[in-house]
C-alpha cells in the first residue's frame, strides 16, 4: 500500500489526518500503535518525537498532524475539495487558527482533567474563553475560515469529541454557552469524513475516567 | 497600486527578526513600527487581539500574526527567492524542522540556560541540538535549505545569534564546536548572509537583554 498511517484510535491528532484522507478519498492502510510499546517502524519513521500520527507515503514519513494535513492537500491537489483556501490571506488565516488550536485549545482542555478546586475553576474559565474566541471567529460564517470546510475546521473538529467529557467532569455546558460552535460541530458532522472518524464522545469519557481513576 | 507593508515589532525579538530576514531576502519594502510590550499600541491590540504579541505583519491593511504563519504568507505572496521547497514532501520536512525548533529545541535551550546549567536540562538541550546536527550531516549542505537559506534556517535564527548572547550573559555554553561542529559552522555562515546581516539587531542590545534577564545587568 502506497499510504500507511501509524495512529492511535482515539488520538485527536490522528483523527485530523483520517478526516483529510477521507475528504480526498485516499486509500490507505491504518496501523494501530500501542503507545506503551511503540513499534520499531514508528521509532524509525519519527525518531525526533516518537509520536503518532505518522503518514508514510511511498516509504517516506511525514509527521505532525497539521503538517500531514497540508501534505495531503498538496499531494492530492487534483482531488477536491481543496483543504486550504487558494487566497494567500485566507490561507494564512487557516494556518493561524489551526495553530491556535494546537497552542491553546489542547493545552487548556488537558488542565481540566487534572485540576482541582480553584485551579479547576481557573482552567474552566480559560477553556471557555478560548471557545468563545472560536465562537467569535465563526460569527455568521458556516466554517472557521471562509465559506468551505477546511484546514482550520479539520484542526478543531476532533476536539469536539471531548465536549461531553468536559461537560461531565468540569460541570460545564459548552453547547449552551457556545451555540455557534455547537451548530458548527453539527454542520461538520454531516460530512462522512467527520462522522465516520470522530471517536464516540461517550467512549472517550469512559476511557478518560478509567485513566484518571487509575 | 503600491503594496503597503508594515511590520510591528521590537528589535530584540528573534521572532520579529525572522520576518525581517524573509522580507530583506525577497527585497520587500516595509515600514517598521516599534512596539513597546509594556505599553502596547492600540493598533497592535486591534491587529492581534488573540495574542497581543509581535511580530504582526500588516499587508494592505490585512494583519497576519505568528511568525511561522507570517513567513508562509510572505512566501505565498512574494514568489521570488522562495523559502520553501516546491514539492509537497520538501515542504513537509521544512515545516517539521521549523516546528521542532520552536516547540522543542529553543525552549530546551532556554531552560538549560535559565536553570544555570542544571544537568538534566543541559542533557535535554544537547539532545535537541543533536537532532539538528544530524540533519545537517545527513543533508551535507551548508544550510538547512541547501545552498541557500530557507524557512528552517530562518526559524533557527535564535540559535545562530541569540543563543551566543544568552550563553555569554549566563556563562553556560551549549553550542560548542567540539560537540556540534556542523551547527556551529552553519551559524557562522548563516549570520554572514546579507539578508540576515541586514536584519539582525546590534549584539550589544541582545546581550544587555539577557544580562537583565539573568540578573547580571
Amino acid at each position: 500500500m502506497d499510504v500507511i498511517l501509524l495512529d492511535f484510535w482515539i488520538s485527536v491528532f490522528g483523527v485530523r489526518v483520517r478526516i483529510a484522507l477521507a475528504e480526498k478519498g485516499v486509500e490507505y492502510e491504518y496501523r494501530e500503535e500501542d503507545l506503551q510499546n511503540k513499534s520499531p517502524l514508528l521509532l524509525e519513521m519519527n525518531p525526533v518525537n516518537k509520536k503518532i500520527p505518522v503518514l508514510i507515503h511511498k516509504g517516506k514519513p511525514v509527521c505532525e498532524s497539521n503538517i500531514i494535513v497540508q501534505y495531503i492537500d498538496e499531494t492530492w491537489h487534483d482531488k477536491s475539495p481543496s483543504l486550504l483556501p487558494s487566497d494567500p490571506y485566507l490561507r494564512a488565516q487557516a494556518r493561524f487558527w489551526a495553530d491556535f488550536v494546537d497552542k491553546k485549545i489542547y493545552e487548556s482542555a488537558k488542565k481540566i482533567w487534572t485540576a482541582k478546586g480553584e485551579d479547576l475553576e481557573a482552567a474552566k474559565k480559560e477553556y471557555m474563553d478560548l471557545l468563545k474566541v472560536l465562537e467569535g471567529q465563526l460569527g455568521e460564517k458556516p466554517y472557521l475560515v471562509g465559506e468551505s470546510f477546511g484546514f482550520a475546521d479539520i484542526a478543531m473538529i476532533p476536539f469536539s469529541s471531548w465536549f461531553y467529557a468536559l461537560n461531565q467532569i468540569g460541570n460545564m455546558k459548552i453547547e449552551e454557552e457556545c451555540p455557534k460552535l455547537a451548530a458548527w460541530v453539527e454542520r461538520c458532522m454531516k460530512r462522512e469524513s467527520v462522522s465516520k472518524t470522530l471517536p464516540d464522545p461517550h467512549k472517550f469519557h469512559e476511557l478518560l475516567m478509567m485513566r484518571l481513576n487509575k | 497600486m503600491a503594496d503597503e507593508v508594515k511590520l510591528y515589532g521590537f528589535e530584540e525579538s528573534p521572532f520579529v527578526c525572522r520576518v525581517k530576514i524573509a522580507m530583506n531576502l525577497k527585497g520587500i519594502k516595509y515600514d517598521f513600527v516599534v512596539e513597546n510590550l509594556s505599553n502596547k499600541s492600540a493598533d497592535l491590540i486591534r491587529y492581534n487581539p488573540i495574542y497581543k504579541k509581535v511580530p504582526v505583519l500588516v499587508h494592505n491593511g490585512n494583519p497576519i500574526s505568528e511568525s511561522l504563519v507570517i513567513l508562509e504568507y510572505i512566501d505565498d505572496v512574494w514568489r521570488e527567492v522562495p523559502i520553501l521547497p516546491h514539492d509537497a514532501y520538501g515542504k513537509a520536512q521544512a515545516r517539521f524542522w521549523a516546528k521542532f525548533i520552536y516547540d522543542k529545541c529553543s525552549p530546551a535551550l532556554m531552560k538549560a540556560i535559565g536553570s544555570r546549567g542544571q544537568k538534566q536540562a543541559v542533557a535535554e538541550a544537547n539532545e535537541q541540538l543533536r537532532f539538528l546536527e544530524n540533519e545537517l550531516n545527513v543533508k551535507g549542505t551548508v544550510f538547512f535549505g541547501g545552498d541557500n537559506i530557507n524557512l528552517v534556517d530562518i526559524s533557527a535564527t535564535f540559535i545562530a545569534f541569540w543563543l551566543g548572547a544568552a550563553e555569554e550573559a549566563s556563562g553556560i555554553k551549549l553550542l560548542t564546536e567540539d560537540k556540534f561542529p556542523k551547527l556551529v559552522e552553519w551559524g557562522d555562515n548563516y549570520i554572514n548572509c546579507q539578508a540576515v546581516k541586514d536584519s539582525l539587531p546590534p549584539r550589544e542590545l541582545v546581550l544587555s537583554f539577557f544580562k537583565k534577564l539573568f540578573g547580571k545587568a
